[in-house]
């Protein structure tokens, strides 16, 4: 018989706050977090704005356990704080038969922020000669520079799996430990896959999510070179405009969500109590270009099917899909194309949200906290908005759950994330029925 | 759910000693070495200067000339991969899109893309840091310190448009799906030189499970960059003494083994559904049985003394694959050649497979290659396969004289015959904990 998987806790750090009920709440009343980026000096930049996490502090959730990890880049300690609320939400703080060799790790997790201004340090003095004529690179110069004052510890933390080695330590989970990162689409990949180890029966516990900054100079950089990101700076509260016709790129957040995943039997076992079950997971690959997404929708289309047929569910029982909706021109209309053509008649019927709209896009962490807002729609039957909704596109035609959140009966919700390159990730969950 | 069954049935590689399976399998049998000085960049005394780098190749020979444009936003990482997918896919005689474009296949690819799926480990990419530092030192003020304001305003156009592509890890599995029209399930771990091993076990799931019925997968890095140098340089892993002989310098589990030095390049695997294999023809070098996982948690950038999660991912790895030590005929460490690594590896070994150890041949490639990150691990399990296909054991370089804890039995000298029932491989991550086991079985056709 196949081992069910659900979920028995879940946190986040977000832009708009840092545990479950007040961001929710804040949801729900369709605020926006995003504001001028302070994390450094962005004020020439094309973008100067974001969703930053603000006021964080992570003694307030791992008290005295918060210095041996002091050390760990921005993204890990947000991948802490999120999991010592998802691990005591459930209940696995006070469990006390628990296999450590059963507990694994599945993280979306990104790359640590690169330590910028040593770098540039050595950059510009391996880019000089003894005069101070610019040369091109003598990496002699920049070496002898580097070794100066690079940080040892700082390079190590940048490394995409540092963060599933602070969590194993801090949660003595000795089971498979793994990270992906397959840009914007890795944590909701990574609970997939977390959800195939759980069924396949290496590990009854699986600490599962994301967790991811890019707002820092390199990565706003690379964003604004490739016109991915809203230049709306005179009015940036509202540049994040998910499927609105006047949208023009998606707004930089970051953060973190992490979720427990268990084997039902398991949960029980403990008397835990699931919040919801995950039933289906699909991946792709569009295989078409790095630079833009099939014209068709060909991997996202794929992607929902698969999760589907993996969940042996119709588009007729899905209530509500949480959108990447990225607020990109492009992303939201062959979004939009794809739940279509996966859901012919059934697409106009189907309310559809993108929380990207009030939090930004949080990269790798996105689809980890967008599937904790389905779970919560699940448990409050109410979905939440997709703010800065004023302008219909003719491409972007269904229900979108425009600037007020709306109560519903939820019972199954999809959530899409897709990666730069193609990469297309899908997953439903469901209210718990034992 | 019937178990599906999985097996090998293409290898490539892209290793410091040879592009393609058989140069890299010539390379090892003939004991060249692929660590010497480095000529992609000059870092002299202040810097390692040694390291294993890849043979001078033309990218044109691996992709379909309309792919040709993509180069330019190819990093080399990404590079390593499209060779080693294009050597995969012909050792396994795979007509895909590539291919049929390339004019080395017949008529229309014979792979359906929607079962065709990507498992593709990968590393931290450099950025290219003559780009990058070149642009980055246009935006200084008078006084010659780098600014900001100025980045922001005019220094970042110096970046080409897609330069943020060339670097995100999951390019790899990009680029290689699209050159081979990969529209499956596709993933891209990043567990440093654990990856390979996590990725190939996924890409084994993913079959068993149904989801595809071929998956290249593995993975594929580039350390020799100064940028990387100078990273591994601040920690003590590297080895100091590597500039008289690079050939002797790296010495896995030896007495006087005293670190290890850096290099690049990949290995990708093509895996196949037993039945997908049959269906059209294909040669089965072995079957794919085992796989587990598992994690240090004494600390994340230490190795665990007791090698405790070592031993429980081999332990997983022969569990899954319903086997027993008697069977075990070859061990594939890591063997990074550190002196902490070394000894925890091998307490681990010892944990799980005791003094059968002491009864079987072991191989590492990595007195011949250094260690070249999320790649390391698939070119050791390329050289493991072939080993059991040929029934042929290669020496393993600079083993001739082991730690006394050592229990591993490296054949030093000349290749020796050795039928070889069952072998398992070991990668684990440096950093991060992870661990990961891979077990693979003579193919028998009824089992």
């Amino acid at each position: 018989m196949d081992r069910r998987v659900v979920v028995t806790g879940m946190g986040w750090i977000t832009p708009l706050g840092h545990d479950i009920d007040s961001v929710w709440r804040r949801m729900l009343s369709g605020e926006c977090a995003i504001g001028l980026t302070t994390l450094f000096d962005a004020s020439t930049f094309p973008t100067t704005f974001s969703a930053e996490v603000r006021d964080f502090s992570l003694a307030k959730f791992l008290g005295p356990d918060a210095a041996r990890h002091q050390a760990a880049s921005r993204n890990t300690h947000f991948a802490l704080a999120a999991a010592a609320q998802a691990w005591s939400l459930a209940g696995l703080d006070r469990a006390i038969a628990l296999d450590p060799t059963m507990v694994g790790i599945y993280l979306g997790g990104g790359e640590g922020p690169l330590h910028f201004e040593p770098f540039v340090e050595a950059a510009v003095h391996g880019c000089r000669n003894d005069a101070g004529e610019r040369t091109p690179l003598n990496t002699v110069r920049w070496a002898q520079k580097a070794r100066e004052i690079f940080d040892a510890t700082h390079q190590l933390e940048q490394e995409q799996n540092l963060a599933c080695g602070h969590l194993a330590v801090q949660y003595n989970a000795q089971g498979p430990s793994f990270n992906t990162l397959t840009a914007c689409a890795a944590s909701t990949q990574a609970i997939g896959e977390a959800t195939h180890r759980i069924r396949h029966g290496e590990a009854d516990v699986m600490i599962t999510g994301g967790a991811h900054t890019m707002i820092h100079p390199l990565g706003v950089t690379g964003f604004n070179r490739l016109t991915a990101l809203s230049t709306r700076n005179d009015d940036f509260t509202t540049a994040s405009r998910p499927f609105d016709r006047t949208r023009d790129g998606f707004v930089l957040g970051e953060g973190a969500g992490i979720l427990i995943l268990e084997e039902l039997e398991h949960a029980r076992a403990r008397g835990a109590k699931p919040l919801a079950e995950v039933v289906g997971f699909g991946s792709t690959a569009d295989a078409f270009r790095i630079t833009d997404i099939h014209e068709d929708g060909r991997g996202a289309v794929a992607a929902m099917r698969a999760a589907l047929n993996s969940a042996g569910l119709t588009p007729a029982d899905i209530d509500y899909i949480s959108a990447h909706g990225t607020g990109t021109e492009e992303n939201d209309k062959i979004e939009t194309l794809a739940i279509k053509k996966v859901f012919g008649d059934r697409a106009k019927h189907v309310a559809i949200s993108s929380v990207k709209s009030m939090i930004g896009h949080l990269i790798a962490a996105a689809g980890a906290v967008e599937l904790i807002t389905c779970v919560l729609a699940i448990r409050d039957g109410i979905l939440p908005p997709t703010i800065n909704y004023a302008n219909p596109d003719p491409n972007c035609d269904l229900d979108y759950v425009p600037n007020q959140a709306r109560k519903a009966a939820v019972r199954t919700c999809l959530s899409n994330s897709f990666g730069f390159g193609g990469q297309n990730d899908a997953l439903i969950v469901t209210r718990f029925e034992g | 759910m019937a178990s599906r069954r999985v097996v090998v049935t293409g290898l490539g590689v892209a290793s410091p000693v040879g592009l393609g399976i058989e140069s890299f399998w010539d390379a090892l049998i003939q004991k060249r070495c692929g660590l010497r000085p480095i000529e992609s960049f000059d870092a002299s005394g202040v810097l390692p200067s040694v390291g294993g780098e890849l043979p001078p190749f033309q990218l044109s020979d691996f992709i379909p000339k309309a792919y040709r444009k993509s180069a330019k936003v190819m990093s080399r990482d990404i590079t390593i991969a499209v060779i080693c997918a294009y050597h995969a896919v012909r050792d396994a005689k795979l007509n895909t899109r590539c291919m049929v474009e390339r004019g080395e296949a017949t008529g229309t690819a014979t792979v359906d893309g929607a079962r065709f799926g990507a498992n593709i480990g990968a590393g931290l990419v450099s950025a290219d840091l003559d780009e990058l530092a070149g642009a980055l030192a246009t935006a200084t003020n008078e006084d010659g310190a780098f600014s900001l304001e100025r980045w922001g305003r005019e220094g970042m156009n110096n970046l080409t448009p897609l330069w943020l592509l060339k670097f995100l890890p999951n390019m790899l599995a990009c680029h290689v799906t699209i050159v081979h029209d990969a529209q499956g399930p596709s993933n891209t771990i990043t567990c440093g030189e654990a990856s390979s091993h996590l990725a190939i076990g996924e890409a084994f799931r993913t079959i068993v499970r149904g989801d595809a019925d071929v998956c290249v997968c593995g993975g594929g890095e580039s350390r020799v960059n100064p940028t990387a140098f100078a990273h591994q340089y601040l920690h003590p892993f590297i080895n100091p003494d590597a500039g008289g002989a690079p050939e002797r310098s790296v010495r896995p589990f030896s007495a006087s083994r005293s670190g290890m030095l850096l290099s690049e390049g990949g290995g990708l695997i093509i895996l196949e559904s037993l039945e997908h294999a049959r269906s059209r023809g294909a040669r089965v070098y072995a079957e794919l049985v085992g796989f587990g996982a598992a994690t240090n948690t004494t600390s994340w950038d230490q190795p665990d003394p007791a090698g405790r999660a070592v031993a429980l991912a081999l332990k997983k790895a022969i569990r899954n694959a319903g086997s027993s030590l008697d069977r075990i005929d070859l061990a594939v460490p890591f063997a990074y050649g550190t002196i902490e690594h070394d000894a925890s590896e091998m307490n681990g070994w010892n944990q799980a497979l005791g003094d059968r150890l002491n009864k079987i041949p072991a191989l590492t490639t990595r007195g011949t290659m250094g260690v070249g990150g999320a790649g390391s691990g698939a070119m050791d399990f390329g050289a493991m396969v072939m080993a059991l296909y040929n029934n042929t054991l290669p020496p393993s370089l600079n083993t001739e004289d082991p730690d006394p804890a050592c229990r591993f039995r490296f054949v030093q000298n000349d290749p020796i015959d050795a039928p070889i029932r069952e072998a398992l491989t070991l990668g684990y991550s440096m950093f991060g904990g992870q661990c990961a086991a891979l077990l693979v079985r003579r193919f028998e056709e009824s089992f």
